[in-house]
């Protein structure tokens, strides 16, 4: 297979500012890529404009090896990534849980028993089929993140793209979005502010400062030192 | 300064002018309305409102296409059994001319006019507090629904939705409006919540305004006069 993803000379700009300028990527097809930067640095920009959503000013978006320029080049590509977005609200827009889930397959041409079956499945694997049947929007900030990730792995994509994913989520239901990512056998960028979870998640690292993407490194520094905890009071 | 620059005056202008403009009867003084319209606008730096224009000229056509053959008088043309009749054309042109007079002199009056500041004038001129606080939430959410409608399209293109007229694409758009509207009226509770917080009573504090200058008396008094010269030629 070929590489999932590659940018070559990458210049985007918003409102006439320029925010990305000459960005040279690529990704391997089981790397799992980790983007860090200030806020506003241009992060979910760059992961807007890997699937078409901005549109650059100059260079080439290349994806699974073919290089796309216009709404149907992406269009074609789209079911094969999965963009997980900063706000779950922007992405839930379905009553119930399952019929959110179900939604990408039943777009890439599934039957509606069918989509509700691999809904169901993903919602499974996840560990959240308690799930199915409530609505998104009165959902905990954890268990939005969660069905978000269902709808996109529902669409059994090759590459996910995931904007800030630990944002607003609890311990319990961090440790099944950092299980659903370990056990995923595609490629991933993540594009997080929590250190712990890029080196947790991440085999590289690069960061995104002055518009330009830098290699970085991630490293373990073994300290000794408090560290605060909160636990349930046990009570006699 | 061709529009008094009180926005207190130019909503009583906004009312009066179109108001005398509907009693004008006569072609010559409705094109000569719409001229004097044009002339203003070439006079001021805003910029030409071409597109409120264009959805207004649509509805214009249809006039064009019915008046001519639903009003009895001396006939034109005959398509069939249909007649249309001179009168007809006439009065249809006159319409079009007054209409597109009112909506060119509404655009110089408030294009160029944050909503926000309309609030506070539409107070000062004792309008129901009711209205005024709709009016005025309105156009502040307006805004932040329309982002929310672009941020789940965006969602939804991200997960290969291609919108095409069968069951899936109505049913997406029919989940999509739902939520928008539920997201709404949840913000519009948080907003009213995070406003009694903050000492909310029911009435927003008053900012009194400064009375209008001469100048602006001057130039109302000027446009309210020409309008009732172009009344009283119609009617001579």
């Amino acid at each position: 297979m070929t590489e999932p993803l590659r940018l070559q000379n990458l210049s985007v700009s918003r409102d006439g500012t320029p925010i990305l300028d000459s960005i040279d990527l690529r990704l391997g097809e089981r790397e799992r890529l980790a983007i860090v930067g200030a806020n506003g640095a241009g992060k979910t920009t760059l992961l807007r404009s890997i699937v078409g959503l901005e549109k650059p000013d100059a260079g080439d978006v290349i994806l699974f090896g073919e290089p796309c320029r216009r709404e149907r080049d992406f269009r074609a590509k789209r079911p094969r990534i999965g963009f997980l977005f900063q706000e779950s609200d922007d992405q839930l827009f379905c009553p119930s849980v399952i019929e959110d889930v179900a939604f990408g397959p039943l777009n890439t041409g599934a039957s509606e028993a069918d989509a509700r079956l691999i809904a169901s499945q993903t919602l499974e694997s996840l560990g959240i089929a308690h799930l199915a049947e409530r609505f998104t929007h009165r959902l905990s900030g954890g268990e939005k993140r969660l069905v978000c990730l269902a709808g996109l792995l529902a669409m059994r994509p090759d590459v996910l793209l995931l904007d800030e994913p630990t944002n607003g989520v609890d311990a319990e239901n961090g440790a099944r979005l950092r299980a659903a990512l370990l056990a995923f056998s595609g490629a991933i960028i993540l594009v997080s502010h929590d250190d712990r979870f890029v080196a947790e998640i991440a085999t590289r690292a690069l960061v995104l400062a002055d518009r330009r993407l830098k290699p970085a490194e991630i490293h373990d520094h073994v300290h000794s030192h408090r560290h605060p905890h909160i636990h349930a009071k046990q009570v006699p | 300064m061709t529009i008094p620059g009180d926005l207190r005056l130019r909503l009583c202008l906004a009312f009066v002018l179109p108001a005398l403009l509907t009693a004008v009867n006569g072609f010559a003084p409705a094109c000569a309305a719409m001229v004097a319209a044009l002339l203003l606008h070439t006079g001021s730096r805003q910029s030409f409102p071409w597109k409120r224009l264009l959805h207004l000229e649509g509805f214009l056509i249809l006039l064009f296409v019915t008046l001519p053959f639903t009003m009895p008088g001396t006939p034109l043309l005959t398509l069939g059994p249909l007649t249309a009749s001179i009168e007809g054309v006439s009065r249809a042109a006159t319409l079009a001319a007054k209409v597109t007079a009112s909506v060119l002199l509404l655009a110089l009056l408030f294009a160029a006019t944050d909503p926000l500041h309309l609030g506070n004038a539409l107070r000062a001129l004792h309008m129901p507090e009711s209205l005024v606080r709709l009016f005025v939430a309105v156009t502040r959410q307006f805004g932040v629904i329309r982002a929310e409608f672009s941020r789940l399209q965006d969602a939804m293109r991200a997960r290969a939705f291609h919108p095409c007229s069968n069951r899936h694409t109505w049913r997406s758009y029919g989940n999509l409006m739902g939520m928008l509207i539920v997201r709404a009226l949840e913000r519009a509770d948080r907003v009213e919540e995070a406003m009694r917080l903050r000492g909310y009573t029911g009435r927003f504090p008053r900012t009194a305004l400064a009375g209008p200058s001469a100048a602006d008396w001057a130039v109302t008094a000027a446009m309210i006069g020409a309008t009732a010269l172009l009344l009283l030629w119609d009617k001579a």
